[in-house]
């Protein structure tokens, strides 16, 4: 009942043409204000998908990203690097904004340390992997794929063991990337009972 | 009191010739920092090999880079148990690597054999510091049977 009480008055005060400024004032600012907000909530954005954010939290610095630099995704004989959101962050914008919406929840847990001991991060290490490995399988592995193309790769430079998995595996559709790469860039959580491992 | 000499001498010299044929990494003298070796690639080819010598665990013909082998995971076994030898099409583990010390069967892998790079190793292409003259027991005998 308040809230309509308050809604009224504000709902006729939009309704009616502006008394004070000119039709011109009102669109050139609403113009320059949507420039300025949308620039700032995209340079907002774009801040938060930077590997400098993601470490800024301890509980990313001192387990994730330093499991990482033990992987071929942070050093190799071509020098390509994989950074955090180049594999956690969707690229889509509806995907990317849908992920950052889910990850408020990862903000909860910094603000209440949910994993800030080493043995809290472990206890929870099988959950938080399952719950990236059902992104990637609902999503057919698309981070993986941002890099790793199937049509740029030549099985003829491949192992015969890769070239045996990839092209009976990969290119029938049967299975995606996650499924034979888990802990590829991170190490596993107990494995015991993990579907197909 | 020559002679004595000459037989106090003897090891020495046996010695030192000895010494002049042992292998060595350093082939560089002490005072001088020799240009160090090119780090040797391992072998990726995914073809077996036979043995080196009597009762060597089979070698591992592909790389095992980051393979992670603890209480979480063995991913040696993601390709090698028993269960995934059918998707992978890699070679089983054997079936006493399923058994306890006195013989019994297990369900997983025996605790004692877990540790898969105890006994097998992936190979590089190194050059052998001395040539292996190993010959398999069937050779031997094929030998001795041309002999008679």
């Amino acid at each position: 009942m308040r809230a309509i009480r308050w809604i009224k008055p504000l709902w006729r005060t939009l309704n009616r043409p502006s008394v004070h400024f000119s039709l011109g004032f009102l669109v050139m600012g609403g113009f320059i204000g949507g420039i300025v907000f949308w620039g700032g909530f995209n340079t907002a954005l774009e801040a938060t998908n930077e590997e400098r954010f993601c470490i800024s939290c301890h509980e990313m610095e001192s387990n994730v990203y330093r499991e990482l630099q033990d992987t071929i995704h942070w050093a190799n004989r071509s020098g390509v690097r994989a950074t955090c959101p180049d594999c956690h962050v969707p690229h889509n914008w509806t995907d990317k904004i849908a992920r950052k919406m889910q990850a408020s929840k990862e903000v909860w847990g910094w603000l209440f340390g949910t994993i800030n001991t080493k043995e809290k991060f472990e206890a929870n290490r099988r959950e938080l992997a399952e719950h990236e490995w059902a992104r990637f399988k609902a999503n057919n592995s698309l981070e993986c794929r941002n890099c790793h193309s199937v049509e740029s790769m030549d099985f003829t430079r491949q192992s015969k063991r890769a070239r045996d998995a990839h092209a009976g595996f990969l290119v029938t559709g049967e299975k995606t990337c996650i499924d034979c790469h888990k802990g590829i860039a991170h190490r596993l959580p107990n494995m015991a009972d993990v579907e197909d491992w | 009191m020559k002679k004595w000499l000459i037989l106090l001498a003897l090891p020495v010299v046996t010695a030192l010739v000895w010494a002049e044929n042992i292998a060595t990494l350093r082939n560089a003298p002490l005072d001088e920092n020799p240009e160090p070796p090119y780090i040797p690639q391992v072998l990726n080819e995914d073809i077996k090999r036979e043995r080196a010598y009597p009762m060597q665990p089979p070698t591992i013909p592909h790389k095992i880079d980051n393979y992670q082998v603890d209480l979480n995971n063995n991913q040696c076994m993601h390709c090698h148990s028993r269960h995934r030898t059918e998707i992978s099409q890699a070679p089983m583990v054997s079936v006493t690597h399923y058994m306890d010390r006195e013989g019994n069967f297990l369900a997983e892998v025996s605790p004692r054999r877990y540790f898969c790079n105890q006994c097998h190793v992936p190979q590089t292409n190194a050059k052998p510091l001395v040539e292996n003259n190993f010959k398999d027991i069937r050779q031997i005998i094929q030998d001795k049977r041309k002999e008679q």
